[in-house]
This record gives C-alpha cells, structure tokens and sequence, in this order.
C-alpha cells in the first residue's frame, strides 16, 4: 500500500493543513483511493474554496429565480409555467493544452448541466480571450477553439449564437474559453442533482470510462509552467453523439417521472456526481466501481473514480420503475447500468467486486471542504497604473488615422471569422443573426424571446476591478436591453489568477464586490456561474477578467431591434452623456501602446434609468436600432450601426468634451487628443438608436421625462461614415471601405502562415 | 395532406422541419423514429439535417441502414415525394436514391450563412409552387457540401435537367464567388431521374418564417401541398406536376 507521505501529497495538490483536516473528517488516515476523491473535490474547480466566502455576497434571490446557485445551472421564471435554465462555465486549462477537445469538451459539458436540470438546450453563446493575432501561437489555439465549439455544437444541434472575443497578449498562455449554454424547461419539469430514498437504485448511463482526464479538475487548479504540455493526457475527448444520445434520452427518461435525481459527470467524475448527490439529498451511496463500463483494462478504483471521460451520466431511479428508464435508454442503444443504490446514512461507500475500498463521509468531499479567507492586499502598483496623462504620450495621430486602426483591430473586428463556422440557424429560434449586441432567441408557442449577451473587459478591471466588474455586468445588461430585453438573470464566470497570492485574491473579492452591487442595481440576481482561478503561466497572470452572462426577456418577440440603421434620413440619438473618458480605452492600448487610467465612471441608477428607457422605447416601437458603446467609443459604435446595412451611412456631428479634465494641456496636440477623446472615449451608459423623424419628439420626451441625457447627433443616409466634432470633418469614410477593413481584419491574419 | 419526417439518432433538424411543415405550412405531419418500419400514411417524406449516426465514417453512411430506410426506398419507387435536407440529402445519396456523393467543403471548414440559391427546375415536388430562375435567401450549415460526382454522371445530371438549385449571387448568376463549398457547377441541390426524389444541402426549413430573417425556404414545403393538390384524385401512383 503506497504511503502517503509528502511526495503523494504535493502530486495531489493537497498542503499539510488540508491532510490535517482530511485526518479529522476521515477519523482516520485515508488509503490513496480516498485521497484521490479528497484531492479532486477540494480542488478549487470543485470546492470554490478561495472564493466561496466572495460568492456568498452576490445576490440571488429575485421575483423570478426559481433556482439559484448550487444545483447544476440556474433556473428564472419566463412565464406560461416555463423557465430559462441557464449557466456559464469554462474551460481555460484545458483550451491551452489541446484546443480543440478543450474547447469542445467544455461546451458538452455546459450542455449536459442544462439538460440535466431537465431543460431542453436552445442556444450556446461564449466569451474567448486570445493572445495576440500577430503571434502563431495565438492563432492555433483560436483556430482550434473555434473549431472545437463548432464541431461539438454544430454536431450536436445547438446553434452558437452569439458572444465575444478579445484579443491581447495577456492571455497569450491562458486563454479562455467560456461557454454558455441556455435551455427552456416547463417549470413543473425541473429536476435536481439529489439523491433520495435509502435502495433506490443508482445508475451509470453514457460512454464507458477511461483513464482520460484523471485529475482535470487539479489540473485547473495549478499555475502553468514549461512542462504543463506534458498534462495533455489530463485533456478529456468528447463524442457529441454521445452526448447528443445521452441529451434525448435523458430529456425522455425524465418524462417518466421514474428519475429521483440526475446529475451529469464532468469535473471529477464518477466522485463528484455520487457525493454531491448524496450529500444534496442528505444520504448515503454505495457504488462498485467494477460494475462501472471502462473501456480500458486493468483500471484500478483510483482512476475508475477520477477519470473524467465524457459523456456519461448518473441517475437515482424510483426502485421498481428500473425497467421503465431502461427501456428509454435501450431506444436510444445507450445501455445504462446499475452501478449502486441509495443508502441511509451519509456516506459514500466504494466497493470493487463487494469489498470495500473507500468509505468517505459525503459531506466531507463537498459541503465541509476548506473554505479560505485568503489574506487580500491592493497591489502595490494599483494606484501608479491609474495615473494617466495625456499630455505624455506624446503625439496623437488624427482621428481619421486613429479610426481606421481601431475598426481594423480584431477585438472591434467583425467575428464572423469564427461565428460563420457555428451554426446558428438550427433550432429556427435564432432571431438576432450572431453580430449583434446581443442573441435574441425566441421562445416557441409563446410570444417572447429572450436576449441573452455575454461581455467582460479585462483591461478595465485590471485598473480597477470592483468598477471594472460593475461594468462589466452594466454592459452585458445593456446589451440585451438594446435587444429589448429587460434583464432577469445572471451568470458569471471569474477568470483570475493564483488566489493564493494576496494581490490576485484582492482583485477577486473587489470584482464579486462590484458584480454585486451592480446586479443589484440593475435587477440581476447572480442564479449561478463558475470560478476559474490559476489562470497564470510563469508567475503572469492574465487580467482579472469576471465574465457576465445576463439574460432578458421580451414580452412581445416581434419588437426587438439591432444595432444596424435601417432608413434613409432617420434622426440618430445618442442617450447618455459623452465623457471622453480613455483610461483603459482600446484607443489607448491600439494607437498608443498603453493600459493605464481609471476605467470609466459609472453611476448605477444612470445605468438603470438608460436600460429602463431603452426597453420602454423598444417595446413602445418608437425606433428602429440601438447600439450600446464599448470599444473603440462613439465613433466605432456609429461605424458599426451601419455595417450589415448594404452600405446605409451616417453624418453625425459630435459636442467636443470638455478638455480641461483630460490633461492634454494646450495647442494643436491637445486639440487632437480632445477629438480623439470626444470620438474613442469608452464612456459608460451611452447607446445610439435610430429613430424616424416623427418619433423623434417621443424618443427625447420620454429620456428627459427618465432623466436620461438625449441629443440628435446625426443622420442616417448616404454612403459614408462622416463624423465631425463642433462642425470639424474628423472621419469620413466610404461605408464600403470601413466595413471591408472591419469584416475582413480577423481573416487576414488567420491568413498569415505559421 | 401529412408529411414524415424521419428522425435518426443524430437528427438535429428533425424538430424544425416538423415544426415547418406543421405550424408554418399547416399540414400534418408526424416524427417517425429511424428503427420503425412504416411511414404512417406518409404523402411526402423528409430526411432532416443532422448527423446521423454521429457520421464519423463518412456523412449519412450508416443511416442507409437504418430499418425505415426500406420504407423510404419503397415509398420513392412508388413515386412518393421525398425531401434530404443536409444531412438528408447526404443520406439520399449514400442510399443510391440520388447520384453522386459529399465531400468536404472546399474551404475545409464548417460553413454557416444565408446564401442565395437559384431554382433551377420547377417540375418537381418541391419546387412547384416556384418561379423559374426565383432566387432564395437560405441558410447553409455544413461541413461537407461540397458536391461532386464523376464528369460522365455529371453530364448525365445536367442533360437530364436533374439539377433543382445552384448556390449564386443575389442577382442569380453562378460563379466561384458565389460558390460557398466548391461544389461542381455549384450544385445546391439535385433531383432523380423521376423527379420525385430531391435532396438539397441548404435549409428552407429554417428559412421559413420572417422573424428569422427570411422566409424564401417555405415555398419548398409548400411546393409538395400544390403538387399533391394538383396529382388528386386517385391513386399516388406518379406524381405530375
């Protein structure tokens, strides 16, 4: 029997004080086989043990959340009986070593916790980071990423219809690749990971079991070094057909009303589903591994419940209703196998051919896994890298100059490159093409859609991160209110860096901070997510990067809008006030090489009187686009409401801001920066819409009447993009040429050879 | 009148073609599982987009197998119309019921758009109820439908007027632009010798209401309602258009 001494303990990545406590728990010393299950469940990717006491803070309760987090995904009220069941999750570790199974695997298992839950899967959206695109390395995992999520979606008939991506040399080796999936479910159909009813029978259903993927989930929890290319094996293979196999006959078998309780195996397995569903349901299991369908030979227990094949399910079964889910799984040739039943008492019991080999309390694996409050400290260079003066950076270029970088950059980029690959029709639910500011899927045999969109900006919240996360969620909020949805609900995925150092785990609790305070104002309870945390390679770690999913609902499907102008000589608004606000601009990192500022002001109740009178406008029919302003600031947002129009231009004249507050300092260049400023500012809570004239008095009542700043700035027509600044020309561009340099920048350089 | 749509394991349209031939055209139409023997009183069948039987081998290689395909076989030498869309049409031409054969798309990747697709014929089933030369905005959602089949069957294929839809521009003119998979003669879609048998790689099942940006598709479906009006009465013997 092999000892477990420091060596063993380090390969499991559990330190001295968590052997102490697992000595404790166990009253005993554990065999290796319970050592593995410790190791895997109190993982970070299992146990959120860093940021559990940050997570409690979030909000989530709501009017309309039928299950919050803690169960396999989320689950809001949409009426008619029916709920949005929804969650994000990532897949960054895997995605570094082997893009494309990483990226596919962590989209089949963002699926599998949907349909788990009972709901039908409708539409996958997801948020990447890449490093530069200038640079190989960077290329191939794009490429293998985008071809990872469309092979496994595409396949699987899910359609990818929408997202982000962004690029910057941050995440040049840890990139991320976050997948939300959303699914509709009656609510009366929802169905829990818990176990229940001592001799109910527990059954293993899916592709058979390998030693792929054995410590994935302790994988995620480590920093990456020069060998983490030897972790490939760590990386699971995914079969979509299995999994599209496993999706029907489930949704079938849960029909019956024969499941007690369902839960899929992704991280950690076989353990992890036999004790969180114990431990749910407050009983005990008794599982024999040997019964488990491997696809290997020579398994011992310790990878029998480590391995993290895909795939594969486990289901609770009202005992003497056995015939009736086997019957289902045997239509769709899946063979499911009884592997165990419910036990009274609390513990997880692991046999092999009837011997006993494990015997682990549940809830020590889950609910009474260590919880850190991790010492947090500003980092020491936090203050310096807000500190920004225009002044120093020397020269401007114009903004005709600047404006043609920027529309060419791949973060503002047109990303069909990448969406073009996924399908996005299948379903015939897709009513916002990928593009847009956000998805809008409607909602069969109802009259309402749902507006989902996915943002983060890293910069901004390496700058400051409790306001970089309030905007972050402000912008995935605004978004879906563009679209017309009023926002119900939210998911969030944390990508940080190694929490154990005080500066990283600092930059966690000031984004949760900032997530929840924002949600809260804005009406978006936080109904799940997941935390992604090592994300450094070499001691760098990437940005703080939160990511908010938030979901909204239209009543009416027919009203929503896009961001594209649709008629010749409507009058183009812009709400919101434009501040010319650069810190942490895109501007300033593309045309100047520099991340430094404070990331732009936000005031919530701003926030939440723009997205109420955005909603109110949209579904009063009063205008015909709506397009919130992110990177690139006013002048790309005006750039982009006119691509995917046939070639319908703008002329917009724009109120120079104010340039005292800059810094720029006097002379011909701090007139250019004050344009530049006016036109690429990342100011928040803005959004230009498009109204025909005879709406126009309407549009600005209503905004006065909501306290919303509103000023006609321009007109749709011709076939350029004519921006000036208090009457100064500044950009004039043919929409041709803009739209081409824009639609085209990503593809070009997938060109590039290497 | 009822369509029957086929549903392998790895249909992943089964649902929206079920969805368009029953709510948007208004007909019947029923789901019938790939390990069933009978169409249930089938006018029209359609083999939806998907794939499969996972398709790892090659696509629509093993669904020929499948036990209902005997009843699709039967049903096409009987005359009866029967649509493959995609996966479908990739299905028909693995089981001999049309000429040719899939290969990977020119570009090699996966390819998802709306594109413009000529009509090329309308005496088929499918195509009835269209203009000549109309051209439909469809979406294409594809790794493999890039169409090709030997110069001699080729010839065979134009001789015999067999080609239904050509991927074009919006203006309708064929040419490697416009082309968006590197099929021959940009080939969208074919019919058999009889005509009763279409198979086509774009979607009109998901191009069939206007919210979800073009409803051009739903002249298909409601081609076959037309068709099969115009063959009553009698027996379905032959389908004349």
């Amino acid at each position: 029997m092999t000892v477990i001494d420091s060596t063993v303990l380090e390969r499991h990545g559990i330190k001295p004080d968590e052997y102490e406590l697992i000595q404790k728990l166990m009253g005993r010393e554990p065999n290796l086989l319970e050592l593995g299950l410790f190791s895997v469940m109190w993982s970070e990717h299992c146990s959120y043990k860093s940021s559990r006491v940050h997570l409690k803070t979030l909000p989530t309760t709501g009017p309309r959340v039928v299950q919050g987090p803690g169960e396999n995904a989320g689950a809001v009220d949409i009426g008619d009986g029916l709920c949005a069941v929804f969650k994000i999750e990532s897949h960054n570790h895997p995605s570094f070593i082997e893009p494309y199974q990483g990226a596919a695997t962590g989209v089949g298992g963002i699926i599998r916790d949907i349909f788990t839950m009972g709901a039908r899967p409708i539409a996958l959206l997801n948020a990447l980071r890449f490093g530069s695109l200038d640079t190989p390395l960077a290329r191939r995992i794009f490429e293998g990423v985008v071809a990872g999520i469309g092979g496994y979606g595409n396949s699987i008939g899910i359609p990818t219809v929408g997202g982000e991506i962004v690029f910057d040399e941050m995440y040049a080796g840890n990139p991320l690749v976050n997948v939300l999936c959303l699914g509709i479910a009656k609510r009366s159909d929802i169905i829990k990971g818990a176990a229940k009813g001592a001799g109910n029978p527990v059954y293993y259903v899916g592709a058979k079991t390998g030693r792929d993927g054995i410590h994935g989930a302790t994988m995620a929890s480590a920093e990456f070094d020069e060998k983490s290319a030897e972790k490939r094996p760590a990386v699971q293979v995914g079969d979509p057909f299995m999994e599209k196999l496993l999706m029907e006959a489930c949704l079938e078998v849960m029909k019956t009303g024969a499941v007690v309780g369902i839960q899929d195996m992704g991280a950690a397995g076989f353990t992890c589903s036999t004790s969180e569903m114990g431990s749910r349901g407050g009983v005990g299991m008794s599982v024999d591994v040997t019964k488990v369908p491997q696809r290997e030979t020579g398994m011992i227990p310790y990878e029998i419940m480590l391995s993290e094949s895909q795939e594969r399910m486990l289901l609770v079964v009202e005992r003497g209703r056995e015939h009736e889910v086997e019957a289902v799984f045997e239509k769709w040739d899946l063979h499911a196998v009884k592997v165990g039943e419910v036990t009274e008492g609390t513990r997880l019991k692991i046999h092999e051919r009837g011997t006993l080999v494990g015997d682990v309390p549940n809830r020590a694996l889950t609910d009474e896994a260590p919880v850190y409050r991790r010492p947090m400290k500003e980092p020491s260079w936090q203050k310096q890298v807000q500190q920004l003066s225009l002044a120093d950076l020397g020269t401007a270029p114009s903004a005709q100059e600047a404006f043609d970088q920027l529309i060419a950059v791949p973060t503002i980029a047109s990303k069909r490159w990448a969406y073009r690959q996924f399908d996005h029709t299948v379903g015939t639910n897709t009513i916002a093409q990928p593009g847009m500011s956000a998805a809008v899927v409607r909602v069969k045999d109802t009259k309402r859609a749902l507006a989902i969109s996915v943002d983060g900006n890293g910069r901004f919240c390496y700058l400051d991160p409790y306001h970089g996360a309030m905007l972050a969620v402000a912008e995935a909020s605004r978004n879906v209110a563009c679209a017309g949805g009023e926002p119900i609900g939210a998911t969030n995925n944390l990508n940080f860096g190694n929490p154990e150092r005080p500066e990283i785990m600092w930059q966690i609790g000031e984004a949760v901070r900032g997530i929840g305070d924002a949600c809260k104002a804005l009406g978006a309870p936080i109904t799940g997510g997941n935390v992604s945390l090592y994300n450094e390679t070499e001691g760098r770690a990437i940005y703080p990067t939160p990511v908010l999913g938030v979901v909204g609902i239209l009543e009416d499907s027919s009203k929503t809008v896009t961001r594209t102008f649709k008629t010749d000589g409507s009058a183009v608004v812009l709400l919101g006030d434009n501040s010319g606000e650069l810190g942490g601009s895109e501007y300033l990192a593309t045309i100047h090489g520099k991340v430094a500022g404070k990331p732009p002001a936000i005031d919530l109740k701003r926030e939440a009187a723009l997205q109420a009178l955005i909603i109110k406008l949209i579904r009063d029919g009063c205008i015909e686009s709506a397009h919130d302003c992110s990177e690139g600031g006013l002048a790309i947002a005006l750039a982009e409401c006119t691509f995917d129009t046939g070639g319908l231009g703008v002329s917009a004249d724009i109120t120079a801001v104010p340039g005292d507050g800059l810094g720029v300092g006097d002379g011909p260049m701090g007139a250019t920066f004050v344009i530049n400023a006016t036109l690429f500012g990342e100011s928040a809570s803005r959004i230009v819409v498009s109204t025909a004239s005879r709406h126009l008095d309407a549009v600005v009542t209503a905004a006065n009447a909501a306290g919303v700043p509103a000023r006609e700035i321009g007109r749709v027509g011709g076939d350029h993009i004519r921006i000036s600044v208090n009457g100064q020309t500044s950009v004039d561009v043919p929409v041709a040429t803009a739209e081409n340099a824009w639609a085209t920048a990503i593809e070009t350089r997938m060109q590039k050879k290497g | 009148m009822k369509f029957s749509v086929v549903v392998f394991p790895g249909s992943n349209s089964d649902y929206d073609a079920f969805y368009a031939a029953s709510r948007v055209v208004g007909e019947q139409a029923e789901l019938v599982w790939h390990k069933d023997t009978d169409l249930k009183g089938a006018d029209a069948v359609i083999l939806p987009g998907g794939f499969a039987h996972g398709d790892y081998l090659r696509t629509g290689a093993i669904a020929r197998f499948s036990p209902i395909m005997s009843a699709v076989r039967a049903f096409a030498d009987r005359g009866g119309p029967v649509l493959g869309i995609c996966n479908g049409f990739q299905v028909l031409l693995e089981a001999g019921l049309l000429p040719g054969a899939m290969v990977r798309n020119d570009r090699i990747k996966f390819v998802s758009k709306h594109v413009p697709v000529r009509v090329e014929q309308t005496d088929t089933p499918f195509t009835a109820a269209c203009a000549s030369k109309q051209v439909l905005n469809l979406p294409i959602a594809h790794g493999e439908g890039n169409y090709y089949a030997p110069p001699d069957v080729l010839d065979e294929i134009e001789k015999h007027r067999q080609v239904i839809f050509r991927y074009t521009n919006a203006a309708g003119a064929v040419g490697p632009e416009s082309n968006p998979n590197g099929s021959l003669n940009s080939i969208a879609g074919i019919c058999n010798r009889q005509r009763n048998v279409v198979g086509l790689m774009p979607h009109p099942e998901r191009a069939s209401e206007l919210p979800l940006g073009s409803a051009d598709g739903r002249v298909v479906l409601a081609s076959v309602v037309k068709a099969l009006a115009a063959q009553a009465p009698g027996p379905r013997s032959q389908v004349h258009v």
